[in-house]
């Protein structure tokens, strides 16, 4: 099958699995008013917002041939960081005076926390070449513990309304998290198509050995994608925090199945190598429309994860089936 | 198939056998019959179809159609399980035993005996694995580690395990490649007390000279299709070679003559640390010359330092190598693929789908991927020019293919090659290293890369070619560097070349 139409098979079948969940919904009279209604599509969209970011860098780590278990940590550090600097600003002991931080400030210091988090998953993956299943997973430990010690263990709250506004705040009638998460789509959809890293991501996955004769720098490439993935799970603890306006040390926990989750649904290999942004913003739509159904019906929580399960097993079973062809 | 296939001694006979593989004919109604106690060679140029054929009888892949008969039924192998389970065991030149298992662990791999308890009875199987050693003649423990054996050693282990599994067929896909005179004549023994039992052979090899030593009769393929069988006894060397050509060497390949000019590379005194052995080498003190305009032909077996050398040339071992380069007169150090592509080095590796392409990519992307660069515009790649950029080389060197956007992955093994080619020409090299370029490749295939070769020596471009195929090396090469355990052993100009003095160079010496 040429590339072209195995791509439409694949997105066809995410967006064939998303228009049986809507047409099924529908059939459920109970809720087929409030599912269809504008309100529910923007809770929908909102909903998966912090998922989407998580999922976006998520994608280029898996591309690449790797997997990040510590996003949903990284998230609730940067989160708790970017809220902490906010309220309390920092207190440097040689002045003995507390340094402040603007909205601004506090966001960038959360972004920077969130990128260096995951070039430090980078660098030990390169460095010690460490798979970076256990890489990650140490950085799953590591950063949930330091935004324990960060908030001391409770939840940082009151972060006023400027900030509030990335999470709660709507431009154009649209929720700010669903306008900073379609933004990064558009972002990324670029990068992995259009920009030599996109396409080294591709060829690495693919083939680290021929990726390597080719003249490609793989550690570089590595760092530049873990970092990147730290950045976006930064964001994304931005989101979170900002729509709950509390940044509380247990925010995030169990996010990094979710994620891998929507990438796997979204047609992306495990394997690395092949599969696209687009393709996680349907994995991500599908598990969004998924809850929000299943809440609806009102489906047990329990039962709810158990569907979930349910639905990755099938899609990656797909996705092996083409890929045998 | 000769006359009396049907005999009642007939262990193995497969009939009509044919396969395709995406893009290419790999077995056109192939057919073969082996007898008890014999040795059946199965000859061919590379790309023949010979590994092919055993793929199917070892039940690695099923036929597109045929039959098979062992022992006077049919059979249908689903995987290699079944067929060992029926008797027939296959040694593969990349022998497939583990290398940290000891060597009765590899005999009773995944049939372990086992006590009362439920437990790994290890004395019995080591002296099970003792009982089978001895009667190769092979006196290693057989708590040994694999990986401390020589390579004819562990092909006894191999053989071991074969008969240990109470094979009736077993096959051995180039059994004497890799390893010394002495290992040869250890083989030829054992094979000989194989056939004494009543075990029927394959036997693949390129070493013509084994024949009348070991063969009963043998079998020819060229291009997947077969060409004839005979008794060792009635056909001469002539008539095998012939038989095996089809045409002559020199009607597939032309080179056009031409005055080597400056010198493009400079290797003095190079030295590869052994990547596992402290103290040994895998290239040691190798140094050369090439001049623009002219093809080295490095000729080596198995384990000789070719491809490290290539490597090291290329700049992918900067922590265990030293020595001297120069590109062009100007000394060069490479400590990475990137250095050695920008001073106009190139590398196509011998293992195309496991080095040279990203099988997942297509072959647009995969011929930009050393000089993305070219395909960008603004920053951001440019389809069109990418298009553009795979579309000149498809054509130019005539690769198979529906389009650009093809995925590697679909495309047949010569046309696969001819992408690895297009993605190192496109970096404009002035030095090109081959790797085994024809290995697997089909004739046709195989014909047009040595014309390419050609153009681009003409065009001023130095070739360096390693090749384990000696017609190949003496029809292409100007000169011919020898290699052996990582030395250099040899350099012959053409015209004091031949398969002999070559071949002398090559063997390891104990």
């Amino acid at each position: 099958m040429n590339p072209k139409s195995r791509e439409f098979l694949v997105k066809f079948q995410s967006v064939a699995a998303l228009l049986l969940m809507v047409i099924a919904l529908s059939l459920a009279p109970q809720i087929s008013g409030t599912f269809f209604s504008q309100e529910n599509a923007l809770n929908v969209l909102r909903q998966i917002s912090v998922n989407l970011c998580l999922s976006i860098g998520m994608t280029l780590v898996i591309l690449s041939g790797g997997i990040d278990l510590s996003v949903g940590s990284v998230l609730a550090f940067s989160g708790a960081v970017a809220a902490g600097l906010l309220k309390n600003g920092i207190v440097i002991p040689a002045f003995g005076a507390a340094l402040q931080f603007t909205v601004f400030g506090a966001i960038v210091a959360g972004l920077v926390v969130g990128a260096f988090l995951g070039w430090f998953n980078g660098w030990v993956i390169t460095r010690f070449k460490l798979p970076p299943f256990v890489a990650t997973l140490g950085m799953l430990s590591i950063a949930r513990g330091l935004t324990q010690l960060w908030t001391k263990g409770f939840p940082i709250t009151g972060l006023g309304p400027q900030f509030g506004f990335i999470g709660t705040g709507h431009l154009l009638g649209l929720p700010m998290p669903v306008w900073i998460s379609a933004v990064l789509v558009v972002i990324f959809v670029i990068v992995t198509r259009k920009t030599r890293l996109g396409r080294y991501l591709y060829a690495i996955g693919g083939n680290e050995r021929a990726a390597l004769l080719s003249g490609l720098n793989l550690n570089g490439i590595k760092l530049a994608v873990y970092a990147l993935g730290g950045a976006l799970a930064g964001i994304a603890g931005l989101l979170l925090t900002a729509r709950l306006d509390s940044a509380t040390p247990n925010a995030g926990i169990g996010y990094e199945l979710d994620s891998i989750a929507a990438v796997v649904i979204g047609g992306t290999s495990l394997s690395g190598g092949r599969g696209s942004v687009l393709g996680t913003v349907l994995g991500c739509l599908i598990i969004g429309v998924l809850n929000n159904g299943l809440v609806l019906l009102e489906v047990s929580p329990f039962w709810q994860q158990v569907i979930k399960g349910f639905v990755i097993l099938a899609a990656v079973a797909l996705d092996k089936m083409h890929a045998k062809e | 198939m000769t006359d009396d296939a049907t005999a009642v001694d007939v262990a193995l006979i497969a009939r009509g056998i044919s396969k395709s593989f995406p893009g290419v004919k790999a077995l056109d109604n192939v057919s073969l019959a082996v007898r008890r106690g014999r040795l059946h060679a199965l000859l061919g140029e590379n790309g023949a179809g010979k590994s092919t054929l055993m793929n199917i009888l070892a039940g690695v892949f099923p036929p597109d159609s045929g039959e098979i008969t062992l022992e006077g039924e049919r059979v249908a192998f689903r995987n290699t399980r079944e067929a060992r389970e029926a008797g027939i065991a296959i040694i593969f030149q990349e022998l497939n035993l583990i290398p940290h298992l000891s060597v009765a662990q590899n005999i009773f791999l995944g049939r372990e005996p086992l006590t009362a308890a439920g437990l790994i009875d290890d004395a019995r199987m080591n002296r099970e694995a003792t009982e089978w050693l001895r009667r190769l003649k092979l006196e290693v423990d057989p708590r040994r580690q694999v990986a401390t054996l020589r390579i004819g050693q562990q092909q006894v282990v191999e053989i071991a395990k074969a008969l240990s599994l109470k094979a009736r067929v077993i096959i051995m896909d180039e059994p004497t490649s890799a390893i010394t005179d002495q290992e040869v004549k250890v083989l030829h023994g054992i094979i000989q007390q194989l056939k004494a039992d009543g075990v029927a052979i394959i036997y693949i090899t390129h070493k013509l000279d084994e024949l009348p030593i070991i063969a009963d009769e043998f079998t020819v393929m060229r291009d997947g299709r077969y060409v004839g069988s005979q008794e060792t006894k009635a056909a001469t060397h002539d008539d095998i070679v012939r038989m095996m050509v089809g045409r002559d060497l020199s009607e597939m390949f032309s080179r056009t003559p031409t005055e080597p000019r400056d010198e493009v590379l400079r290797v003095e005194g190079l030295y590869l640390d052994h990547p596992e052995r402290a103290g040994d080498f895998a290239v040691r003190d190798v140094s050369f010359y090439l001049r623009r305009g002219e093809v080295l032909g490095i000729f080596g077996l198995m384990g000789a330092g070719r491809t490290e050398l290539l490597e090291t040339l290329f700049g992918l071992h900067p922590k265990r190598a030293r020595g001297k380069i120069a590109v062009e007169g100007k000394a060069a150090w490479f400590s990475s693929a990137r250095e050695a592509i920008d001073a106009g080095v190139a590398l196509a590796p011998e293992d195309r789908k496991r080095e040279g392409l990203v099988l997942s990519l297509s072959v647009a992307a995969n011929t930009s991927l050393a000089c993305i660069g070219k395909t960008e515009r603004m920053g951001l790649l440019d389809a069109g020019r990418e298009a553009e950029l795979a579309d000149g080389y498809v054509k130019r060197l005539r690769t198979k293919t529906p389009s650009v956007h093809q995925l590697a992955r679909n495309l047949s093994g010569g046309n696969q090659q001819k992408v690895v080619l297009a993605k190192w020409l496109a970096t404009e090299p002035k030095v090109l290293l081959l790797d085994e370029p024809t290995r697997g490749v089909d004739i046709n295939a195989k014909k047009e890369i040595y014309a390419l070769m050609d153009e681009l020596v003409a065009s001023g471009l130095g070739v360096v070619l390693v090749s384990s195929e000696l017609p190949e090396i003496l029809a292409v090469a100007d000169r011919i560097l020898v290699m052996s355990e990582g030395r250099k052993t040899a350099e012959f100009s053409r015209a004091e070349a031949n398969e002999e003095n070559i071949m002398r160079a090559a063997l390891p010496k104990d």
